[in-house]
């Protein structure tokens, strides 16, 4: 007993070394395999605020910047608006509503790590809720992964973990979107057959099989691509609409049908087993 | 004095974790380089303080750090490590030097300080990385990764240093 007493007090900086050491790695072994920890992120109180509090700041310096490009998306979305054909009232029925839009903005980005996570204003008390698709006026930023009261935290497809539905524009050839950590403005699309006809330049956008994001809002364009080494199926990179350095205002897209979807699907797996 | 020297690691703690996340966690030069200053707080660290104090406060400077990048406990880990490992790589550069009562960072050689930083530096960021990557297929990855964020944190640690230093009188 008392050798084992001596023993502690002698490595006792060892041992406490050690304990820290192994709490530090399973949260963060834990973290690549699951879903992440729901209470060590960038949405809680404290780092929310300190960096709303900055970005309040830092965001009057690109006021110009960000105005030129809040126009220019109203223009495109004016012109969409005023040579739309039908005028069907059905259309403006809320009943019919899949999608709902909320305005946003990021806090803190993060480009330059193998998993990066971008936090924005606004929480569950907006009504933000994990697993909600996040965009900006040029293509897709990520999903929503945690949220606090007044924050959140967005897995961007600059993400290890992040596997995005996408197919390339005007046809039905479905891949998922990967990214490789090399270059930020640069993503890859996996899975897409070699019997496809692909083409360097061709738009890539969502797939209709996300219950996370509408179908056909911009990605990218191809690169270039390749075959693989198992000759089955392409890599494609793709270079991003979205300047991935420099995203400020966004839009979080609500899918209100996305519960009974899941709930179907589930109940649909359950009854098959 | 005693008061005071805890007064100013407070203060420490606090303005490196915050020019940590602000400034230098956005740099993002050449795209993926960002310096890791918060390394300076163990640099500076006083010697004679209670080593179990010394990790507690290094797991909770990379923890706070964690926090804010999204990075879940790789900061906590790699400072901790190189916490727990600081005394051995001070006796390798001062020698015996170091254990005697009177010893302090200012009076040792310049080459003396800059190899205590270096190594420390290259140890945290080779954990770091490593568990950052977590894949021992990209091991090249990991080296380019560690050896050329190491230089820009060295060189910025130097230049944090040398402005903030006690003046010799």
């Amino acid at each position: 007993m008392r050798q084992i007493i001596n023993f502690v007090l002698r490595y006792k900086n060892f041992l406490l070394y050690l304990f820290l050491l192994i709490i530090a790695l399973a949260l963060t072994v834990q973290s690549h395999s699951y879903h992440r920890s729901k209470y060590f992120n960038s949405s809680n109180w404290l780092t929310g605020n300190i960096y709303e509090t900055t970005s309040n700041i830092t965001t009057y310096f690109g006021l110009g910047e960000e105005n030129k490009k809040l126009v220019e998306e109203n223009k495109r979305l004016r012109n969409l608006l005023f040579n739309q054909k039908k005028e069907d009232s059905l259309l403006l029925d809320t009943t019919n509503i899949t999608y709902k839009v909320i305005a946003s903005q990021v806090i803190k980005n993060s480009y330059s790590l193998p998993r990066n996570y971008i936090t924005i204003k606004k929480g569950s008390a907006q009504g933000i809720k994990p697993d909600m698709g996040v965009i900006t006026a040029n293509g897709i930023l990520g999903i929503v992964e945690n949220t606090s009261k007044n924050f959140a935290t967005v897995q961007s497809i600059l993400n290890t973990k992040s596997r995005i539905n996408a197919k390339i524009k005007n046809t039905n050839h479905y891949g998922s979107l990967i990214w490789d950590t090399k270059d930020y403005n640069t993503v890859q699309l996996a899975d897409i057959e070699r019997l496809v006809p692909v083409k360097i330049g061709d738009t890539i956008v969502t797939g209709a099989s996300s219950s996370i994001f509408p179908e056909n809002i911009p990605i990218g364009v191809i690169r270039n691509f390749d075959l693989n080494n198992s000759q089955s199926s392409y890599s494609i990179d793709i270079k991003l609409f979205n300047n991935m350095a420099a995203v400020k205002s966004i839009y979080i897209i609500e899918n209100i049908q996305r519960e009974e979807i899941i709930e179907l699907e589930a109940k649909t797996n359950n009854d098959s087993q | 004095m005693i008061r005071n020297s805890y007064f100013i690691n407070i203060i420490r703690f606090v303005l490196l974790i915050l020019v940590q996340v602000l400034v230098f966690n956005k740099l993002n030069f050449f795209g993926y380089i960002n310096p890791m200053v918060y390394i300076l707080f163990l640099y500076w660290y006083p010697i004679k303080e209670k080593r179990q104090l010394f990790l507690l406060l290094s797991f909770l400077l990379g923890f706070l750090i964690d926090l804010f990048s999204d990075t879940v406990a790789i900061h906590a880990a790699a400072t901790v490590t190189i916490a727990y490992l600081r005394p051995t790589i001070m006796r390798f550069c001062f020698g015996v030097n170091y254990e005697f009562q009177n010893f302090k960072l200012t009076n040792t050689t310049k080459a003396q300080q800059i190899t205590f930083l270096t190594l420390l530096i290259i140890i945290h960021h080779l954990v770091f990385f490593t568990l950052e990557i977590f894949s021992f297929e990209n091991t090249l990855l990991i080296l380019k990764k560690v050896l050329t964020i190491s230089i820009a944190t060295l060189i910025l640690c130097l230049l944090l240093s040398s402005l903030f230093s006690v003046k010799k009188e």
